[in-house]
């Protein structure tokens, strides 16, 4: 009998024991909502992959307040009804500590107003058509005034004033438009047409017709999605020969490595990173950063296709929270956002993101990526340390005034 | 002149890509009535075979051959093992097909990675006026009318195409004529699966090569079949000409949203005015 109860309690006692010990290495818990499988993932694998290694790389080193990272992942299947689900469940029933993802901006949309009503902390991880003044969000991709400033200027001083603009119809194509609209305005160009295309269009005879009767210098082509791209094939075969510039093309989906030359012939993109940058830049810093992280990268994924922008903008944000965490103390989500709002950066794998306090966005270097008709690629100019200066010059300031909009330059922030 | 030839590719190209989005449906729904869900994965049977024999080194048009080939096979061995099981019974052949579409599709990304270096389109481009074309474009439209005739001449006029609408009208009764209808239903559904093979093969050049491809003819696909009516290889040629005019014209003037609007608009009044599609109205003429 006594031995029985010796039993019992030394076995309660182990017991209580191991619950303390798991209490005080609980992981911190983070959710990620993005697109495996479905339209969009071929560009949002490697992103993945980048989540996995920041948090591998994380934990070699000890975690973060002495905790391990935990990653909980739900295939979003590019499926907006996929992600209000998941992300109910992130917050509901995992409990997570925060949550990174969404490919597409209509993704992004679908879930914002679930993170703003339980004050989830989130990070959007992608380029996108900017304007999100969001307490609860964090954006380490680039956006327009770092993509666009930047493209459609270089463009209209080389090949000419005259632009088209063709781009996938959902918020993202029709916002980066009026972007594209405004810059060729300010900068005496014209706009020689635009044409708004459903994401699940792939055939464009039509639209090439269209586009080689207005005789433009410049085509912004801001098309999404595996079946847009049938695109540049089908604009290749029919001779259209006009200079296109983007800002999704190429370092997303790397649709200069997956289609045969020349169908992306005289294509410009700006990117904020892509895995060519060390084989392009033969010396410096970016060069190094890019060799270093591909490296690593590799080392973990040796099959992966290509290591995109989103995969850099992924590996920053969790690198940013982590930052955040160990300076805040702890995951509560309200200091670590106020931890982020205090100027925080990461030197990743393109130089140093600084996140502006006021939008909760990141600062870029911008390369200037060009592709030529054997799908090399060249970097003819780099924009170092871009801010993203629209949202808090247009009165956005997060740190603050709390809001809870996306604004764009049609309807700025009102005060 | 320019203009004129400009609107005719337009609509010509229009028109062909629905004819060849709908070929194998045509056989497959249109005549033995199952609602063929996984028809864009067997598309992407045949693209898919198409883009890995043309890499391995054969010419275009052995490649599609292959393709063509690869998708018969595929679509022989789905009729032992699944299809047969459900001739008759088109609600659960809307389940069935659904499945296999799901299965198929996560496979190609299992098996090939979400996606493929794609095919470059054969052939040059030529100019008329401001405007520039792909020939291989033009080479299809012709290829889409080509094959609707021969598919008429085979279903419509030989006397295989005579057993296999009877068989299919009525299978007692061909049976106790002394046909063989599960060899009959088989050998159509297997044309039907390589004609779907075809679509995935003539179209690959001209797209990237995505698991999901073949789900970007589906609506398409679907639309001109319903439209045509009973008769498909009566109704297909008309259903797809008026569609294609229609969604180009809206395009023309609007834009390709308002042109895909308008595209379902005109199958929603076509379905409402003539319940018995393009065939119907056919035959009613005659």
């Amino acid at each position: 009998m006594k031995n029985i109860l010796k039993y019992v309690l030394s076995s309660l006692f182990a017991v209580f024991m191991f619950a303390g010990v798991s209490q005080a290495a609980d992981p911190i818990k983070l959710g990620i909502l993005e697109d495996e499988t479905g339209n969009f993932s071929i560009a949002v694998i490697p992103k993945i992959h980048a989540y996995e290694l920041a948090v591998k790389e994380l934990n070699e080193k000890g975690g973060v307040l002495g905790r391990q990272l935990k990653i909980i992942h739900y295939d979003t299947q590019s499926d907006n009804t996929r992600f209000q689900e998941f992300a109910r469940r992130l917050i509901k029933k995992d409990k997570v500590d925060v949550i990174f993802g969404g490919f597409s901006s209509a993704s992004r949309e679908a879930i914002r107003p679930i993170m703003d009503k339980n004050e989830q902390l989130y990070f959007y991880n992608n380029q996108y058509e900017g304007g999100v003044c969001d307490s609860n969000v964090f954006v380490t991709g680039a956006v327009p005034e770092q993509q666009f400033s930047t493209l459609v200027t270089w463009m209209m001083e080389k090949y000419g004033k005259n632009v088209y603009t063709i781009a996938a119809d959902y918020n993202f194509g029709q916002i980066s438009a009026e972007w594209v609209r405004q810059i060729v305005k300010e900068n005496g160009g014209t706009m020689v047409g635009e044409e708004f295309i459903p994401l699940s269009v792939s055939q464009f005879s039509q639209t090439i017709q269209k586009i080689q009767g207005a005789k433009p210098d410049v085509l912004m082509t801001l098309l999404v999605g595996a079946k847009q791209a049938s695109f540049y094939e089908q604009q290749a075969a029919a001779g259209l020969g006009i200079p296109m510039a983007t800002s999704v093309n190429v370092g997303q989906a790397y649709e200069h490595r997956r289609f045969k030359p020349p169908a992306l012939e005289n294509m410009y993109v700006t990117v904020n990173y892509i895995e060519e940058v060390h084989e392009v830049i033969k010396s410096g810093k970016f060069h190094d950063k890019s060799k270093d992280f591909v490296k690593r990268f590799r080392a973990l994924y040796p099959n992966e296709p290509y290591i995109n922008m989103e995969a850099a903008n992924a590996y920053n944000a969790i690198n940013l929270y982590a930052l955040a965490v160990e300076k805040a103390g702890s995951t509560d989500m309200k200091k670590v956002r106020r931890a982020l709002e205090t100027g925080i950066s990461f030197d990743g794998p393109s130089g140093v993101v600084r996140i502006d306090p006021k939008s909760h966005h990141g600062s870029h270097t911008i390369f200037l990526v060009h592709v030529d008709k054997g799908h090399v690629v060249k970097i003819p100019k780099i924009w170092e340390n871009i801010e993203p200066y629209w949202l808090g010059e247009a009165g956005c300031d997060l740190s603050k005034k709390d809001d809870y909009s996306q604004y764009t330059p049609s309807n700025p922030p009102s005060n | 002149m320019v203009l004129l030839f400009n609107i005719i590719f337009q609509v010509t190209d229009a028109i062909s890509f629905l004819l060849l989005s709908a070929i194998g449906l045509a056989v497959i729904f249109g005549m033995m009535k199952i609602i063929n869900l996984a028809h864009g994965e067997f598309i992407t049977v045949g693209a898919y075979g198409t883009v890995v024999t043309a890499k391995m080194g054969l010419p275009l048009p052995i490649a599609m051959a292959c393709g063509v080939l690869v998708t018969v096979i595929f679509g022989f061995i789905l009729e032992r093992l699944i299809i047969r099981y459900i001739y008759g019974r088109p609600l659960d052949s809307v389940v069935a097909t659904w499945g296999i579409s799901l299965i198929v599709s996560q496979a190609f990304l299992i098996i090939f990675g979400p996606s493929t270096e794609g095919l470059k389109s054969p052939l040059g481009s030529f100019q008329v006026g401001d405007y520039s074309f792909s020939e291989y474009r033009i080479l299809l439209i012709f290829v889409s009318f080509l094959i609707l005739v021969l598919l008429y001449l085979l279903f419509m006029k030989s006397s295989f195409g005579t057993l296999a609408r009877a068989t299919i009208e009525k299978p007692v009764t061909s049976s106790a004529l002394g046909v063989d209808v599960q060899k009959v239903y088989t050998i159509t559904f297997c044309i039907g699966a390589g004609l779907a093979g075809l679509t995935g093969a003539l179209y690959i050049p001209t797209m990237t090569a995505v698991p999901s491809l073949g789900q970007a003819f589906i609506v398409s696909a679907f639309v001109s079949v319903v439209t045509a009516g009973a008769s498909p290889f009566v109704g297909l040629v008309p259903a797809a000409a008026f569609l294609g005019s229609f969604q180009t014209g809206i395009t023309f003037f609007y834009h390709a949203t308002i042109g895909l609007i308008g595209l379902l608009f005109a199958v929603i009044m076509i379905i409402r005015f003539l319940p018995s599609g393009f065939s119907g109205l056919i035959k009613r003429g005659r």
